[in-house]
């Protein structure tokens, strides 16, 4: 997608981006219709690519799209009107010109990213329609992201667009009594991109770096249109210094590298201070949630010169909050790891013990691999070389699977 | 928009109902009735009093019994006219059975050809 020094081309680009996006939002909530807002939003595009480089870049290439948009899909509205159509569906269909079209912007876009994350659609269908409409992704792309067929995921983008229309979810921003679980929802969704590109679940490859950078922007998205609201912020920051290790997560030879092992005057300094600046900020307005708990842990590590300095207790004890706010085996193995670090490896497996029992993470690579390692510095090498094979077998992704399986040939001594 | 409320369960035979459970759907009718969205609403016989009919090849099919076997059977439906999806959604987890059956929540489409002939 190379502009050439072309100047329009390059426009055009900037504004597929910014743009793409809010008019996608805007004819969605007037048509109640994406699959319509699409095409007229791609009918857009083409006439700004065939007219923008003989009459020149518009004033306000925002202003001309929308308005291109809205003529193209009143156009399209008339032609169907062959087929009954539910006038119900078209409260601004009437005379609407738009000139006054700029998009309501921030409105629209939240409705837009609350109708994508509806919990009536499945989670892989949310994430399928946040990263095409919102985030603007092709479908080639979202397929590749998450390996698959291109096919299958135009299909399942298909039965949503239907669904959406058919069963009545609008585009809009929830009410008061529906917003708090609603906006949870959205943030489950970001975070979900975030996390499937933090540390791919199935593949050779460890990080898919285009995804974290995916969510961050829709992260970063929401954060904007909605300022005020601390788990969004916490959420963020949590994704910012996550990533700031990102260059460090992998060796030369795409190999896992170990929070111990990595070189930190490596991370991402200005991620760093960012995610730290918009958690104290969150913070401050005092709405706690576990996304910045999360952070507060995250944070804790970006401060800390080495894996030996950092402050293990302080991180314990912000997972025993976590615990207490999001509670779930999957806290109890990485409170464990903390206590083991803050406290000893015997007070570590003293937690990691009713997580164990329950079965409940049977197959979770990094609770073996935390029982494994807290064993190891317990000094019970043979139990622990049985958990680092049980950590290898069970984990998915082929960078990791090496790098266990040097922890258990290590504990095993036959290395 | 027009909504139907599905309602399945493994129990809905009338005379098993006991009579916290009757008073609730009295009181659920009550309140969509109140809200002015209820359109109507019908309780079914029991599955087990069903006919299936097929038409094959021109042959009229019968079969004894409800269209599905399944642990869950249809045993009605409340037709209401709500706003929008969200609105549907919580009528439909406001009904006493949800807590141990199921509803399906469809749109009704609106428009089409053969409602013309509904006059």
């Amino acid at each position: 997608m190379g502009t050439d020094g072309d100047p329009v081309a390059g426009v055009l680009e900037h504004a597929y981006r910014d743009e793409w996006s809010a008019v996608v939002a805007t004819l969605a909530r007037r048509l109640g219709d994406l699959q319509a807002a699409e095409d007229a939003a791609a009918e857009a595009f083409a006439a700004a690519a065939r007219v923008w480089p003989r009459d020149g870049t518009p004033p306000n290439p925002g202003g001309w799209l929308m308005t291109t948009a809205w003529r193209k899909a009143v156009d399209q509205l008339r032609a169907n009107r062959t087929v009954a159509v539910d006038p119900e569906q078209f409260p601004e269909a009437g005379g609407e010109t738009g000139d006054g079209v700029a998009s309501v912007g921030g409105d629209d876009q939240l409705g837009l990213v609350f109708a994508c994350c509806h919990p009536a659609l499945a989670l892989e269908v949310r994430v399928a329609l946040t990263l095409r409409f919102v985030a603007g992704l092709t479908t080639r792309q979202i397929a590749a992201a998450f390996v698959l067929p291109e096919a299958t995921l135009a299909q399942r983008l298909v039965r949503a667009k239907r669904k959406i229309s058919g069963s009545g979810i609008r585009f809009e921003v929830p009410g008061p009594d529906r917003w708090a679980a609603r906006l949870d929802d959205v943030r489950a969704v970001i975070y979900l991109v975030f996390n499937e590109g933090y540390a791919a679940s199935g593949g050779e490859q460890l990080i898919d770096t285009d995804l974290c950078e995916e969510a961050i922007w829709l992260g970063r998205l929401l954060h904007r249109l909605l300022p005020e609201d601390t788990e969004t912020a916490g959420l963020l920051a949590l994704m910012l210094l996550h990533h700031s290790r990102a260059a460090m997560r992998q060796d030369p030879g795409g190999g896992a590298v170990l929070l111990e092992n990595q070189d930190r005057s490596r991370w991402d300094a200005a991620l760093i201070a960012e995610g730290t600046a918009i958690l104290d900020a969150a913070v401050a307005r005092r709405g706690p949630g576990p996304y910045q708990v999360e952070a507060a842990i995250a944070a804790l590590h970006a401060a800390a010169g080495s894996f030996e300095t950092t402050d293990w207790p302080q991180i314990a004890a912000l997972y025993g909050t976590l615990a207490r706010l999001s509670p779930s085996p999957v806290v109890e193995v990485n409170r464990a790891v903390a206590v083991g670090l803050a406290d000893g490896p015997h007070a570590g497996l003293a937690i990691l013990e009713p997580v164990l029992a329950s079965g409940a993470l049977t197959g979770y690579g990094p609770l073996h691999a935390a029982h494994a390692d807290l064993l190891e510095r317990a000094g019970l090498a043979a139990e622990a070389a049985a958990a680092w094979a049980r950590a290898e077998r069970a984990m998915g992704n082929a960078a990791l699977q090496r790098e266990l399986h040097r922890r258990r040939a290590a504990a095993a001594g036959s290395e | 928009m027009k909504y139907a409320l599905l309602i399945y369960g493994a129990q809905l035979v009338p005379e098993a109902l006991d009579a916290e459970t009757r008073a609730g759907w009295i009181e659920y009718t009550r309140a969509a009735k109140e809200a002015g969205i209820l359109l109507g609403a019908e309780q079914l016989a029991a599955t087990d009093t069903a006919t299936t009919v097929r038409v094959r090849g021109g042959q009229r099919l019968l079969t004894d019994g409800p269209f599905l076997e399944t642990k869950e059977h249809l045993g009605g439906f409340f037709l209401i006219d709500v706003p929008d999806l969200d609105t549907a959604l919580d009528w439909a987890a406001r009904m006493p059975h949800t807590g141990y059956g199921t509803a399906e929540v469809r749109a009704v489409r609106t428009g089409m050809p053969w409602q013309a002939a509904l006059g």
